[in-house]
C-alpha cells in the first residue's frame, strides 16, 4: 500500500531524512518509532504531498505523489502532529468543513460527526468556538476530524500526544476497528513504545534520518535480545545519543548552516 | 463546487464573528471622508471642480475594499502559521479549486466592507445618479475586491511569515491607493503622476467607480475600465493558483 525506496529530504545543507526504505501492505498497522528529529514528521509530509522528497520513490496505493497529488489525497486521511484546526470556527464547524472537503454525503456526514464526537467527548461543546478550547479537547478534534472519513490509508502523526488515558484507549479502540472491519492501512508515529508494542503489526525505528531496524516488535525484540521494545529501541538508538553527545561542536556547526541556509 | 462553498462561507464567518475587525477597519475611510472630504470641500469648490466629498467617496470606497481585499489574501500566512492551512493542503481539492474558494471569500468579505462605506456614504450626502448607478458600482466593487484578494493571495503564497507584512503595505499597498486618483483628479495632475497612475489597476477601479456612481464619463473609458480589471483579475488569479500550487508546509 505504501512503497518508498532511497527517500531523501534536505533542509538547506541539513539532511533530515537519509536515503529510507520501507514497504507497508495492505491492510497493516506500522508504527514508525524514533527519537524527537529523528525525520518522523518530514517522512510523512513527504507522503502526504505537503512535502517535495529531495530525491528518491514513493508510491501510495501505486499512485506517486509527487506526479499525481489529487489522486494520492483522495486516498489518505491524516492527524497532524501540529495544531491544524480554525480557532474561529466551532467544533462541529470543523468537522463539517473537513466533511465537506472530502465530499462525504449530508447524511452520513451529520451521523458521524455526531458519533465521533460523542466518542471524544465533545459533543456537549460542538457549538463552542475551538479557540475556547483546550489543549486536550483541541487534540481530541483533530482526531475526530482525521477519522471522519473513510480513507484507504490513515496517518497519525504522535496522535496520543497530549491525551489522557482514557481517550488513548478510545483512540486505539477506534483504530483497530477500523483497521479490522474497513481494512484500512495504519501509518503512525510515536514514542510510546508499549503503545507500539501493542497495536502496530510492524515497526520500523528512525534515527537521525535513517532506519536502523524493521519488523514485527516480536522480531526487533529478539533481535536485540531485549524484553520489551522500549528496551530493544534504547539498545538500537542508545548508540547515536552517545555519539551526537561527543559531536556537540559538529551540531551547532550544522545548525549555523541551516539558520543561514534557512535566510538564503 | 461544494468546496469553493465551504472555503467561502468559512471566510464569511470568520468575517461575521469579529466585530472589532468589521468596526476597526471603518476608521480609516471615515477619517478620510471626514478630514480630507468636509476639509478641502471649500478649496475645491472654489476651484471650480464641484462637491468634493462626492469626487472623494468611490476613492475611499475602492480604498477600504483594497485594504480589506489584500489583507484577506494576506491571510492565507495566518493560516500557515496557526497549522489550519495544511488542513486544506492534503484535501482532495485541487489547488486552484483551494485558491478560487479563500478568493471569492476575501472578495466577497472586502465587497461587504466597502458597501457598509458606500452606505455611510449615502448617509453623509453623497448622490447616486440612478438605481443603474448602482449596479455598476457593485460591478466595479467586485472587480476590485477579487483582483486584490488574489494579489493578496499571491503575494502571501510567497511569504511564510509576517516579516514582509510591512514592506508590501508601505511599498505596494499604500502607492497603489495614493497614485490611483482617488483623493485627487487625474485629467490636471502632472504628467508623471498621471503615467503612474496609468499603471496603476487601482486607477480603473476607481475611474470605473467614480462615473459609475455620479453618472459622469469615464477619465480611462468605461471598456478601458472593465477590460483592465477583467484581465488582471484573470492573470493574477492564475498567478495565485500556480504560486498557491507550490505551497510546501
Ligand atoms: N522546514 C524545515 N526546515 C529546516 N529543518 C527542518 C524543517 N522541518 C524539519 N526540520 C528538521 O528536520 C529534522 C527532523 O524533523 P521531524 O521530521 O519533525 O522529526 P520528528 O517528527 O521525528 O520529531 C529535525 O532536526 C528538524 O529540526
Ligand atoms: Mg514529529
Amino acid at each position: 500500500m505504501i512503497k518508498v525506496r532511497n527517500l531523501v529530504k534536505t533542509f538547506g545543507t541539513f539532511v533530515a531524512v537519509r536515503g529510507i526504505s520501507f514497504e507497508v501492505r495492505e491492510g497493516e498497522i506500522f508504527a514508525f518509532l524514533g527519537p524527537n528529529g529523528a525525520g518522523k514528521t518530514t517522512t510523512i509530509k513527504m507522503l502526504t504531498t505537503l512535502l517535495k522528497p529531495t530525491s528518491g520513490s514513493v508510491e501510495l496505493d501505486g499512485l506517486d505523489p509527487a506526479a499525481s497529488p489529487n489522486e494520492a489525497r483522495k486516498r489518505f486521511g491524516i492527524v497532524f502532529q501540529d495544531p491544524s484546526v480554525d480557532d474561529e470556527l466551532t467544533a462541529y464547524e470543523n468537522l463539517d468543513f473537513h466533511g465537506v472537503l472530502y465530499k462525504v454525503p449530508r447524511k452520513v456526514r451529520a451521523e458521524r460527526i455526531e458519533r465521533l464526537l460523542k466518542l471524544f467527548d465533545l459533543w456537549e461543546r460542538r457549538d463552542s468556538p475551538v479557540k475556547q478550547f483546550s489543549g486536550g479537547m483541541r487534540r481530541r478534534l483533530e482526531i475526530a476530524r482525521g477519522l471522519l472519513h473513510t480513507p484507504k490509508i490513515l496517518f497519525l502523526d504522535e496522535p496520543t500526544l497530549g491525551l489522557d488515558p482514557q481517550t488513548r484507549n478510545q483512540l486505539w479502540t477506534h483504530v483497530r476497528q477500523l483497521n479490522e472491519a474497513e481494512r484500512v492501512t495504519v501509518f503512525l508515529t510515536t514514542h510510546i513504545m508499549e503503545e507500539a508494542d501493542r497495536v502496530a503489526h510492524r515497526v520500523a525505528i528512525i534515527d537521525h534520518g535513517r532506519i536502523v531496524a524493521q519488523g514485527s516488535p516480536a522480531e526487533i525484540k529478539s533481535s536485540t535480545g531485549s524484553q520489551t521494545l522500549e528496551e530493544a529501541f534504547l539498545a538500537l538508538t542508545g548508540e547515536t545519543i552517545r555519539e551526537e553527545e561527543a559531536t556537540g561542536l559538529d551540531q551547532m556547526r550544522r545548525m549555523s548552516r541551516l539558520w543561514r541556509g534557512r535566510r538564503a | 463546487m461544494s468546496a469553493i462553498y465551504i472555503l467561502w462561507l468559512r471566510q464569511l464567518k470568520r468575517y461575521l464573528r469579529s466585530r472589532t475587525r468589521i468596526i476597526g477597519s471603518l476608521g480609516q475611510p471615515l477619517l478620510f471622508l471626514l478630514a480630507l472630504g468636509f476639509g478641502f470641500g471649500p478649496i475645491f469648490r472654489k476651484a471650480g471642480q464641484g462637491n468634493y466629498l462626492q469626487f472623494l467617496a468611490p476613492g475611499v470606497i475602492a480604498m477600504t475594499i483594497l485594504f480589506t481585499a489584500v489583507f484577506s489574501g494576506i491571510e492565507l500566512i495566518w493560516d500557515r502559521q496557526f497549522g489550519f492551512l495544511k488542513e486544506t493542503l492534503v484535501a482532495p481539492v485541487p489547488r486552484l479549486t483551494i485558491m478560487l474558494g479563500r478568493t471569492a471569500g476575501g472578495a466577497t468579505v472586502a465587497v461587504l466592507q466597502g458597501l457598509i462605506v458606500a452606505a455611510i456614504c449615502l448617509v453623509a450626502g453623497v448622490r447616486v445618479s440612478g438605481p443603474a448607478a448602482l449596479f455598476y458600482a457593485l460591478l466595479y466593487m467586485v472587480l476590485i475586491g477579487v483582483l486584490f484578494t488574489a494579489l493578496g493571495t499571491a503575494i502571501a503564497s510567497l511569504l511564510s511569515d509576517f516579516q514582509g507584512f510591512q514592506l508590501i503595505m508601505n511599498f505596494l499597498v499604500m502607492p497603489l491607493f495614493f497614485l490611483s486618483g482617488a483623493l485627487f483628479p487625474l485629467a490636471d495632475a502632472p504628467r508623471p503622476l498621471q503615467v503612474m497612475a496609468a499603471v496603476d489597476p487601482l486607477s480603473y477601479g476607481v475611474d470605473g467607480l467614480r462615473s459609475a456612481l455620479a453618472g459622469t464619463a469615464c477619465h480611462f473609458g468605461a471598456a478601458t475600465d472593465l477590460g483592465v480589471l477583467a484581465g488582471l483579475t484573470a492573470l493574477l488569479l492564475a498567478l495565485g493558483a500556480y504560486l498557491f500550487a507550490k505551497i510546501e508546509v
